[in-house]
C-alpha cells in the first residue's frame, strides 16, 4: 500500500507556475542598462561609474533603511531599488556631485516609492521624479555638462551644451557621433546603440512589450517633420531613448492594456515635443514621462479590457 | 502587440510533460475496495437504490436521480456494499458514497444489453442510462447536451481532443487506442441530432493522433480534423468553439446558441461502445503520472478506485509526495488523502514531491502591474484589477469585470511574477458577488 507519513498539501490551482518572478523582471532590466553603462564609463570616463554605484547604493540602503524603521518585510531582494537607482544615475550629468546624487536617490525611494506603499504603489517613477527634483533644485549642477570634443587622435572633454542646446550650427555632433554617444547629455543616454541593444534585449526576453516605446519614438519622428524639425536629430539628441526603452515602460506606472499603452507612449511623444518646441526647458522627456505617469489611472480606466463574449447590461 | 492584431485568443505556453503519451493503457485488476460517490456530474446528486449489504453486479444501477440534469451511478465491481456513508468531495464539502467490497468475479448485470435506438429522444435516453457525463473534466451529463432546446439551429459538433493541461495523455491515448469508437460516435451524434458539420479539434503536440483520426475519416462527409497551436487552454469549451468555428458565444449563453454542440473524444468513444455493449460507464481511463510516482502510465481504472490503490498499480511512490492532484496541474484539485475515488470526469491522478509542490507555493509579493495576466487571460479578464476590486469589495466593480465569466483555467496565476493566487481570488470574487444578491 501507498503511504504517506506527511500531511499533503492542499492548494487552489494551478498546481505549477511560471519562473518568471519579480526578481528576475528586475534582473533583466539591470542586464538590459549594462551596455548603456558601460558606454557612458567609455565616454565620460570613471565618475560615471562613481555616480552609478553612489545612486545604486543609496536607493538600496534607503529602502533597507525604510523597511527597518516602519518594522516592514524587507524589500531589497527584488531588485527594484537598483532598477531606480542605475536610471536615477543615467539621468544626471558625468560631474554632478555625489552627495547631490545621494538626494535625489533618497527622494525617490522614500518619499515617491515607500510612503505611497512601496513596489506597485508609486504613482510615478521614482527615478524621473528623482531627476525632476534635482533638476529644479540643483538647476546649476544639473545642466552642466562636459562633451566629448573631437581632436586629434580620438576625443576630450569639455564642458558644453547637450545637442538639444545647442545653438551654434557648427557644435552640433554628426548622426554617428550621436548614435554612438558622443555628445553632451546625461551618463546614460547618450549611446543610442547601447540603448537599443538593452531595448531589444527587454522585448526579446518579454520582460517589456514593443508598444510604448515604438509609439514615443514614432511620435516624436512625427512630430519633428510636421513641426521641420530634423527627426533623426531629435530622436538621438535628448533623453528620449533612453526614456522610451526604460522609463516609460516602467509597470507600474504605465497603462495595462495594449491600448492604453498606446496611448501612453504617444502622449509622451507629444508632450515631450511641445516641451522642446515651445517650452523653457530645452528638454521634455522627464516632465512628459511623469505627466503622463500622473494620468495613467485615467488611461487604464478607459481602456479595459473586453472581455470575451461579454454583455454589457444597460 | 499581441491583442492589437491577433485573432486567437490568448493563453500561456506551458510545459507539456506529455510523458505517457507513448504508454499503451493497461488494464488494472479489481482493486480490494471501491467507493463510489453519488455525484459525479454536474447537476443534481443522486440517491442510493442499493442498500447496506446488497449484492451488486457490474453495470447494475446504485445510485440515480429523477432531475434532468442528473446521470445515473453504476456500480463497477460485482460484491457486496459494506458501507453507504459522506466522504469529503473534492470541492470540499461532504457527499454521499456507496462502498463496495468486490468479490472480484465481476460478473454483469442482467440490464446490460446494447439498447435500441430509433431517434434522437430514445438515443438521448440511452445515454442518460449509461451514466455518461463529460469525461473532459467538466463531467456536464451529456444527454442534456445532446437535446438542447434550439436542436434546428445546431448544425455543428466539435469533439475536443485538445487535451491542453500538462501531463494527461488519456486523451491523446483514446484517440489512438479508440479511433474506430471515435468515428463510429461521431457518425451517431451526427445522424440523430441531424449535424452537418463535424470538427475535431486537436492541439498539435499530438501529431500521431492527428495523422490517425484525419485517416479515419477521409471520405467521411463534413467530419474534419483542426489542428490547434498547442497553447493552453484550447482544450476550454469557448475557447475551442471560437478556434474551431470563429464564434464567440455571449455570456450567458450555451453553446448551443452559437450552432455547437462540444464534446469530449473519450465521450464520443463511449458512445459507441455503448451502442454496441450496453454496458454503462464503470471505467475510466486515467493519467497516472508526477515525479513521485514511480511507473506513470495510462491505465483504465474501476471508476470508484482509490488514488492509493491505483498508484500502488503504478508501482507506488518513488519518492515522498507533498501533494496529489485529481486532473491536471492547471485547474485540478489537490486531494487531502489517497482514500479519494476515481469519478468518472477524472483524466488524471498526479503525484508531486516536496520540491515540485514548492516550485507554486511562493509566497506573494506586491502586483507590479506588469499586464503578464491581462495578456494571457484567453477571456479577456483583467484578473489584477479584479483582485483589486476583490479587495475593496467593490461588487459593482467585479460586475463590470465580468469575473463572472472567468473559467479558472489559471493562466493568469501561473504567468504571474509576484506569484499572486489570482484564481483563488476569481473564485472568491464570484462568490463575493452571489451574497451580495
Amino acid at each position: 500500500m501507498s503511504t504517506i507519513t506527511n500531511k499533503l498539501t492542499v492548494a487552489p490551482s494551478p498546481h505549477i507556475k511560471d519562473k518568471v518572478t519579480t526578481k528576475s523582471l528586475m534582473l533583466n532590466v539591470i542586464i538590459a542598462l549594462v551596455p548603456a553603462g558601460v558606454a557612458s564609463v567609455l565616454i565620460f570616463g570613471f565618475r560615471s561609474l562613481a555616480l552609478i554605484a553612489t545612486c545604486v547604493i543609496t536607493c538600496v540602503v534607503a529602502e533597507y533603511l525604510f523597511n527597518l524603521v516602519r518594522k516592514k518585510p524587507q524589500t531589497i531582494g527584488d531588485l527594484s531599488a537598483v532598477v531606480t537607482g542605475i536610471l536615477l544615475a543615467y539621468n544626471l550629468p558625468s560631474t554632478f556631485p555625489l552627495w547631490q546624487a545621494a538626494v535625489g536617490g533618497i527622494f525617490a525611494i522614500v518619499l515617491v516609492k515607500k510612503l505611497f506603499g512601496g513596489l506597485g504603489q508609486n504613482f510615478a517613477n521614482p527615478a524621473i521624479v528623482g531627476r525632476v527634483v534635482l533638476l529644479i533644485s540643483f538647476s546649476e549642477a544639473m545642466t552642466t555638462w562636459l562633451v566629448p570634443h573631437k581632436v586629434i587622435g580620438g576625443y576630450t572633454l569639455v564642458s558644453g551644451a547637450t545637442p538639444l542646446a545647442v545653438t551654434t550650427a557648427s557644435d552640433l555632433p554628426s548622426y554617428m557621433e550621436m548614435f554612438l554617444g558622443l555628445r553632451g547629455g546625461a551618463l546614460g543616454e547618450t549611446c543610442i546603440l547601447a540603448l537599443l541593444i538593452g531595448g531589444v534585449f527587454l522585448i526579446v526576453r518579454g520582460v517589456i512589450k514593443p508598444i510604448i516605446p515604438v509609439s514615443f519614438l514614432a511620435t516624436i519622428a512625427v512630430c519633428s517633420l510636421l513641426a521641420g524639425e530634423d527627426p533623426l536629430f531629435q530622436l538621438m539628441a535628448g533623453g528620449a531613448v533612453l526614456g522610451a526603452f526604460f522609463m516609460a515602460t516602467d509597470y507600474v506606472t504605465s497603462p495595462v492594456t495594449d491600448m492604453g499603452k498606446l496611448i501612453f507612449g504617444i502622449g509622451c511623444g507629444l508632450i515631450t515635443m511641445l516641451i522642446r518646441l515651445f517650452g523653457s526647458y530645452p528638454e521634455g522627456v522627464s516632465f512628459a514621462i511623469l505627466l503622463m505617469n500622473i494620468i495613467t489611472p485615467h488611461i487604464d480606466s478607459l481602456t479595459k479590457s473586453k472581455p470575451f463574449g461579454g454583455v454589457i447590461k444597460k | 502587440m499581441s491583442k492589437l492584431f491577433s485573432k486567437s485568443l490568448s493563453g500561456v505556453k506551458v510545459p507539456h510533460c506529455k510523458n505517457t503519451a507513448a504508454s499503451e493503457t493497461v488494464k488494472m485488476p479489481v482493486p480490494d475496495k471501491v467507493v463510489i460517490p453519488m455525484k459525479q456530474h454536474m447537476g443534481r446528486e443522486c440517491t442510493p437504490t442499493v442498500k447496506l449489504t446488497d449484492l451488486v453486479k457490474v453495470g447494475q444501477v446504485i445510485g440515480d436521480t429523477d432531475a434532468f440534469i442528473g446521470a445515473p451511478i453504476h456500480s463497477s465491481v460485482s460484491g457486496k456494499v459494506t458501507k453507504i456513508d459522506d466522504i469529503i468531495g473534492s470541492d470540499g464539502t461532504p457527499i454521499k458514497a456507496v462502498v463496495i467490497t468486490p468479490d472480484k468475479l465481476q460478473e454483469v448485470d442482467e440490464s446490460v444489453k446494447a439498447p435500441e435506438v430509433t431517434d434522437l429522444a430514445s438515443f438521448a435516453a440511452a445515454i442518460r442510462r449509461s451514466g455518461l457525463v463529460g469525461l473532459g473534466g467538466a463531467g456536464f451529463p451529456t444527454h442534456v447536451k445532446l437535446m438542447p432546446k434550439n436542436l434546428d439551429e445546431v448544425t455543428t459538433l466539435l469533439v475536443n481532443g485538445a487535451e491542453c493541461e500538462p501531463y494527461i495523455t488519456a486523451d491523446n491515448r483514446t484517440m489512438l487506442e479508440e479511433t474506430d469508437d471515435i468515428v463510429e460516435g461521431i457518425k451517431l451524434v451526427k445522424q440523430y441530432m441531424e449535424l452537418s458539420e463535424v470538427i475535431i479539434g486537436v492541439e498539435d503536440n499530438k501529431p500521431e493522433a492527428i495523422a490517425k483520426l484525419q485517416a479515419a475519416v477521409a471520405g467521411l462527409d463534413g467530419v474534419s480534423v483542426k489542428s490547434l497551436k498547442a497553447q493552453y487552454p484550447q482544450g476550454g469549451e469557448k475557447v475551442l468553439i471560437y478556434e474551431c468555428t470563429g464564434k464567440i458565444v455571449p455570456e450567458g449563453k450555451l453553446p448551443s446558441d452559437v450552432g455547437c454542440v462540444v464534446l469530449n473524444v473519450s465521450t464520443i468513444a463511449f458512445i459507441a461502445r455503448y451502442m454496441h455493449t450496453g454496458m454503462p460507464l464503470v471505467t475510466k481511463r486515467v493519467t497516472v503520472d508526477g515525479d513521485a510516482i514511480a511507473e506513470p502510465k495510462n491505465v483504465e481504472v474501476p471508476i470508484g478506485a482509490t488514488f492509493g490503490d491505483i498508484i500502488d498499480f503504478c508501482g507506488g511512490f518513488k519518492t515522498e509526495p507533498k501533494k496529489i492532484i485529481m486532473g491536471g496541474p492547471m485547474m485540478g484539485f489537490a486531494v487531502p488523502t489517497l482514500d479519494y475515488p476515481v469519478l468518472k470526469n477524472n483524466n488524471a491522478i498526479l503525484a508531486f514531491s516536496a520540491e515540485k509542490t514548492a516550485e507554486a507555493e511562493a509566497p506573494e509579493t506586491p502586483c507590479i502591474r506588469c499586464a503578464r495576466c491581462v495578456n494571457a487571460c484567453p477571456l479577456g479578464l483583467m484578473p489584477a484589477a479584479i483582485e483589486k476590486a476583490f479587495n475593496a469589495g467593490d461588487v459593482d466593480a467585479l460586475k463590470a469585470l465580468k469575473v463572472n465569466l472567468c473559467m479558472e483555467c489559471g493562466c493568469c496565476a501561473y504567468v504571474c511574477p509576484a506569484k499572486r493566487n489570482l484564481v483563488s481570488v476569481n473564485r472568491l470574487a464570484k462568490k463575493m458577488i452571489e451574497r451580495s444578491k
